[in-house]
């Protein structure tokens, strides 16, 4: 009795949560599908705000702007990410300690600190903002993540693996690609999307830096500052949200998947 | 490869005076060591001995501190893992858990490159790949010489430790290599497997007639495969001979305590082919001893006859232990507790007598009579030894500054619990149990050892402290020429041993 009472007492509690965290983007997507300029008034249902945002061009190139530098960033934060995560892993002692505290930095600091130093740097360095610097710090950013789900690879490594490859002919260089690596690639694929993700998502380091280039964060801040509450941000906002929540759908499976594999 | 000449000594392997520094700590000492082409030589000591970093060096992974390892009569100390022609057998078997059977063993050949008999425009060699046929016919050659036909296209995770054992053995053998390392490969089999694989890397020794470096703590393992056994201790080479030299004839107290069931005990020469022990004079096989000199003896359990009536040596069982094919007793005779195997049983409390032939006695030259060092005089009464300041009682005058030699008897020396109780700080890395009391080695932080004999039991790895009554230590000028460390040279002894019996 007090048992069955218990139990709905916490399914009521998280319900209450889940209901607070989800109605609003719910209520969002729901009015996606109808024309109405305000918000809350229904004038029936209509694809009229998704057909006006793969009409309006700002947003499109916005939305390509986003995935190039979303998936370029990733790349090189996975490539530096991997490197870093393999030497930091083979140092020893005060080394290893102070190189992953250092690493994790850009991660816990506040987001508006990195954006500010990031735009400072560039100024005494003069170099414009744009592209480049939109991919500089975007990776800056998003390496920390690719080193955190890499290094629990490394560590599940047998600790002989590098030494058979160069046993066996491999030379340094070989072994290190042919063997470690292949057992990273979970590792790698996992960060290369969570990378992803946060640079897809990034609005206040983007918006220090971006200089003319508008990503979908800094266009959606940019049109709400300018013309108000545009309708078409309600399709807009509800594509983002089915994006990233089918990424980390996709992720989840895959991850419990392998393990399966591994238990087996 | 067809004019391989056969030398007298056709050595494979020679390692120069090989010492190996981590980190201020001697893992390897000076080894000097030589393998003959094709024989099955095991490196045999208790963990931390420096046999697993002996091995590491010979494959490649770690660089000699100083010293040369020759391959075939040519300097290959600092050729890189890939390029020398060894392949290793790893600890927990290190296969490729991306690739499956097949694609593990062919790994290696996939890299290897051949020699196609032709030259080019300048002469040089031509070298080639293997094709895919040759490697197909590679891998399942060796597949059904490690009996595992069907499994060319499983994974490596779906396998059984000793499938897996046998996947790693084929991926190091298929390269055909000089010399085939084993880190301790059956250490992570249950005994039945363990025992099954032995027998299986013997024959594969024999049928395919690569050199064999196999590294093991357990000693059954290392009698029952080899051809030649290494015991080594605190990263020193203590014995190199046949299975049956080093269970005979031990060089020392400790491979006789390491190798087999043993009795060790301290004795004196009273003459060439007389000792004395237990108060009681024995005829052995053994001379060439000072008179009266100390020694450590040798007696294994199985050598110690046991009567009701009549003996040399008189004493009483306290403790009984069937073990199949043999009792096993302990007999307390003459301040010795003796460890006796034999078919028929004496009861606990039985008088018994006890005989030993000259040819179950072994005599063996104590490594060390006294704990000598040399230090420096601090003050008037203050000597620093292994970096710290012992007491002592300065008759001859010594000035602060003098070089001396320091000398403290086994016997004087004192161990603590705690650490602070004594002058130094030291760990306990040897114990031996010599009848009456222990005698127990401990390492200080310095790198140097102290033989203590106490009738305390100390554990390995304790950490104690040092205490030496001032009396106890007898100060000396230090001599021009002071030929008290000896260690060296008793290793380079102990090491063309086995040369001289040839076993084909």
């Amino acid at each position: 009795m007090s048992r069955n009472v218990k139990s709905g007492l916490i399914w009521a509690f998280v319900g209450i949560m889940l209901a607070v965290m989800y109605i609003p983007i719910i209520i969002l997507i729901i009015y996606s599908f109808t024309g109405a300029k305000a918000l809350g008034v229904w004038s029936g249902f209509s694809f009229e705000l998704y057909a006006d945002l793969f009409t309006n061009e700002s947003i499109i190139e916005a939305f390509k702007n986003s995935i190039v530098l979303a998936f370029v960033s990733s790349l090189l934060a996975t490539i530096l990410g991997t490197t870093a995560a393999v030497g930091i892993f083979y140092m020893r002692k005060w080394k290893k300690t102070s190189a992953n505290f250092i690493a994790n930095i850009t991660m816990e600091n506040a987001e508006i600190v990195t954006g500010v130093t990031f735009m400072m740097f560039f100024l005494v360095l003069r170099m414009p903002y744009g592209w480049v610097t939109l991919i500089i710090a975007h990776t800056m950013i998003t390496t920390p993540y690719v080193i955190l789900s890499v290094t629990p690879k490394l560590s599940q490594l047998n600790p002989n693996l590098y030494e058979a490859g160069l046993d066996l002919g491999a030379s340094p260089i070989k072994s290190m690609f042919t063997v470690i690596v292949p057992q990273l690639i979970p590792g790698m694929l996992s960060g290369f999307v969570m990378a992803f993700a946060l640079s897809f998502d990034d609005f206040i380091v983007s918006k220090f830096v971006n200089g003319s280039v508008e990503t979908i964060p800094v266009y959606l801040y940019n049109a709400l500052a300018k013309r108000g509450v545009d309708p078409t941000l309600r399709a807009l906002s509800s594509i983002m949200f089915v994006a990233v929540l089918a990424v980390l759908i996709a992720l989840n499976v895959v991850s419990a998947r392998r393990k399966k594999v591994v238990v087996k | 490869m067809a004019t391989v000449t056969r030398e007298k000594f056709d050595n494979i392997i020679e390692i120069k005076n090989v010492t190996k520094v981590f980190d201020g700590i001697t893992a390897v000492d000076n080894v000097n060591l030589a393998v003959r082409r094709g024989e099955f030589v095991t490196l045999l000591g208790p963990s931390g001995c420096g046999k697993t970093t002996l091995l590491r060096m010979i494959a490649g992974f770690e660089m000699p501190t100083s010293g040369t390892i020759l391959l075939e009569k040519q300097d290959v100390t600092t050729v890189p893992p890939h390029l020398r022609p060894i392949n290793t057998v790893f600890q927990k078997y290190a296969l490729f858990p991306h690739l499956n059977v097949f694609k593990n063993i062919a790994f290696g050949l996939k890299l290897k490159k051949i020699p196609t008999g032709e030259v080019d425009k300048k002469g040089r060699p031509v070298y080639r790949k293997f094709t895919k046929d040759e490697i197909a016919e590679k891998v399942e050659r060796v597949l059904k010489l490690v009996n595992l036909e069907a499994y060319g296209y499983r994974d490596i995770t779906g396998l059984s430790g000793g499938q897996q054992q046998r996947v790693a053995i084929a991926r190091a053998i298929v390269c055909e290599p000089k010399v085939l390392l084993l880190d301790e490969p059956l250490g992570a089999l249950d005994l039945k497997m363990r025992k099954e694989m032995q027998s299986e890397l013997a024959a594969m020794h024999r049928n395919i007639g690569i050199t064999f470096i196999y590294v093991t703590h357990d000693q059954e393992e290392a009698l029952t495969m080899s051809d030649k056994v290494v015991v080594m201790t605190d990263g020193a080479v203590q014995q190199y001979g046949t299975p049956k030299k080093i269970y005979d004839e031990p060089a020392n107290a400790f491979v006789a305590d390491f190798i087999g069931e043993s009795n060790i005990l301290s004795g004196i020469m009273k003459e060439d082919f007389l000792v004395e022990f237990c108060g009681v004079q024995f005829k052995c096989l053994d001379k060439g001893f000072a008179r009266d000199e100390k020694v450590d003896l040798v007696v294994r359990p199985e050598d110690i006859a046991i009567s009701a009536k009549k003996g040399a040596l008189g004493g009483e069982v306290v403790s009984t232990v069937f073990k199949g094919t043999y009792y096993e007793m302990e007999i307390v005779a003459g301040d010795y507790q003796f460890t006796v195997q034999n078919t028929t049983e004496y009861g606990v409390g039985s008088k018994v007598w006890l005989t030993i032939e000259p040819d179950g006695i072994h005599i063996m030259k104590k490594l060390k009579t006294v704990n000598s060092f040399v230090g420096e005089v601090l003050s008037e009464n203050t000597v620093e030894i292994c970096g710290g300041e012992f007491e002592f009682e300065n008759t001859d005058g010594f000035e602060r500054g003098d070089e001396v030699r320091v000398l403290v008897p086994f016997d004087k020396v004192e161990l603590t619990d705690d650490e602070d109780d004594g002058v130094i700080g030291a760990n306990v890395t040897q114990t031996l149990y010599k009848g009456s009391y222990y005698q127990v080695q401990v390492y200080t932080d310095d790198d140097q050892d102290f033989l203590v004999d106490t009738v305390d039991e100390w554990d390995i790895g304790d950490r104690v402290g040092i205490k030496i009554n001032p009396k106890d230590l007898t100060v000396t000028r230090k001599a021009k020429t002071d030929n008290a460390e000896t260690d060296n040279a008793s290793q380079l002894d102990n090491m063309p041993e086995g040369e001289e019996e040839s076993d084909e």
